[in-house]
């Protein structure tokens, strides 16, 4: 008897198991038929930068997409300090190909939507990507956040807001979080003119500093066709 | 008046050194601006450093007209007290070297107005260098590398920075900053009046007025606590600099720069301030010892 019930919890537990497993490919699976409905868009939008060094006006920026993986994000007007990995802004370029295993990494919440967290590990050993993680909605499967973790850019989250677009997939407020190096240039170099504001002293942390970038977007162009120039 | 500021003028352009100023000038833009062409990138790398892991910046857009007026001014404003000193040293003591001192003290003006006419003149030779100055550094600059937003690199306190003003947002701080070297350089031009009234040849005020600048500005750049905080205050080349204060944009509580505005408009004023009372307190003291010159001897 006791062997039996044994049997029956383990079973029971090997089901469950390739359930939930079936369950996050197919999850993901709908997220990205969702992403994928759109072959390319041009978004208009404002990109605001939180780097503790960095004191840039809000830059109004487009950005363009072209299927499969052709993305550029411009300032319409002025200098822009674009972030690297601003690619991964883009989620259609993390299911590029499908050189990727799909672990479930079981369920968390995300300003009280419950999501499915499902880590992507790519199986191309020379791929930039090293694991991304997503956070994804599982009623409207869509990706609230992700990680990237890269080789070369480190790593790098976004955390995303749906509205207008949440059909194909396409956030409207992008909030995209990396590590920023300090940024120290020697004194003397510049001449500075000491105007008695640089006498309070600033407490120093010896972490990583956390840069932020917001993007908000609106008037998506979706599925319009866009020229090829555009990304040269 | 006028005609003794007409003669002075015209003293002063019939001087061969006169014209050395602006050449040097020219020569210094022109070279700038033909480095920054060729390899302005690598100097934006240099300023840039670690920035570029984390962003991406279109730097042939960041290496325009703006930026290298900012550049220019930079490394001139250094170097313009020297050719400022060229013509306010010899004032005086060029007159005193030639002999025409006492011709000039027969003419029905008094020693204050000749003096005064002489700052004058000196005055008006640092605005046209200036003038001069924006023309090639600003408006050549702007022809050749065209316009956009500004980046200013900044050491401020324990902390680097780097501000960005937007293009619409710029030409009112550049008049305001040739408006303040105008007063600053006109405190050294002051200076070489001074210390004209004291000598009998031209080389002597010329050469004390460039080393009183230079020795001074060495010691305005030393980063030293305590000279930060005990001799710099008391130096008036500290305050040379102020021009710099247009160009540091004023942040909102977040951190954004707010267009047109000042960082610290009043340290600006107050430099100003002190600016002035060194003209005043030199030529007052030129005009009193001149009044009190034997031009006999």
């Amino acid at each position: 008897m006791k062997t039996n019930i044994l049997y029956l919890i383990l079973l029971t537990f090997f089901f469950q198991k390739n359930t939930s497993a079936q369950d996050i490919n197919i999850l993901v699976g709908n997220a990205r038929a969702k992403i994928e409905k759109v072959t390319d868009y041009e978004a208009t939008g404002k990109m605001k930068t939180n780097v503790t060094f960095l004191k840039i006006p809000i830059a109004t920026i487009k950005l363009y997409f072209k299927n499969p993986n052709k993305f550029k994000l411009i300032s319409e007007k002025g200098l822009s300090f674009v972030p690297k990995g601003s690619m991964s802004i883009n989620l259609n370029t993390i299911f590029t190909g499908n050189n990727f295993i799909i672990i479930d990494a079981g369920f968390d919440k995300i300003e009280k939507t419950n999501v499915r967290v499902a880590k992507l590990l790519p199986t191309d050993e020379n791929s930039d990507l090293v694991l991304t993680t997503l956070y994804i909605d599982p009623v409207n499967f869509l990706i609230l956040k992700s990680k990237t973790t890269t080789k070369e850019n480190g790593t790098y989250e976004l955390k995303m807001k749906y509205k207008k677009y949440s059909l194909y997939g396409l956030p409207d407020e992008i909030l995209f979080s990396f590590n920023a190096k300090d940024y120290k240039l020697p004194k003397g170099i510049t001449f500075d003119f000491d105007d008695g504001a640089s006498n309070k002293k600033t407490i120093k942390s010896e972490k990583p500093k956390k840069g932020e970038v917001e993007i908000l977007l609106s008037n998506y162009i979706i599925n319009n066709g866009l020229n090829d120039n555009i990304f040269k | 008046m006028l005609s003794l500021l007409q003669i002075e003028l015209f003293k002063i352009s019939r001087r061969p050194r006169t014209y050395i100023a602006f050449a040097a000038i020219t020569a210094i833009v022109l070279i700038f601006q033909f480095a920054f062409k060729s390899d302005g990138q690598s100097y934006m790398n240099l300023m840039l450093q670690n920035v570029q892991d984390n962003f991406e910046l279109d730097r042939s857009k960041a290496i325009n007209g703006y930026f290298m007026c900012y550049i220019i001014l930079n490394t001139l404003l250094v170097q313009v007290p020297i050719l400022v000193a060229l013509i306010a040293g010899d004032a005086i003591s060029g007159e005193a070297n030639m002999g025409t001192l006492r011709l000039i003290m027969t003419k029905p003006y008094s020693r204050t107005q000749i003096l005064f006419v002489k700052f004058l003149a000196s005055f008006i030779f640092t605005i046209l260098l200036l003038i001069w100055m924006a023309i090639l550094a600003l408006f050549l600059s702007l022809y050749i590398f065209g316009a956009d937003d500004m980046l200013i690199f900044r050491v401020k306190g324990d902390e680097s920075q780097i501000l960005q003003i937007t293009k619409d947002d710029i030409m009112w701080r550049y008049f305001a900053a040739f408006g303040y070297a105008t007063i600053a350089l006109t405190v050294i031009a002051a200076l070489g009046i001074l210390l004209s009234v004291f000598a009998e040849n031209s080389i002597g005020p010329i050469v004390a007025t460039v080393c009183i600048v230079l020795f001074f500005t060495i010691v305005s750049n030393i980063n030293v606590p305590i000279i930060d905080k005990n001799v710099k205050p008391w130096l008036f080349t500290s305050y040379l600099v102020g021009w710099k204060g247009f160009f540091y944009i004023g942040l909102d509580a977040e951190g954004q720069p707010v267009k047109g505005s000042i960082e610290n408009w009043p340290a600006i004023r107050n430099s100003l301030y002190i600016l002035i009372a060194h003209i005043g307190v030199f030529l007052s003291i030129a005009i009193y010892s001149f009044r009190k010159k034997d031009i006999l001897s």
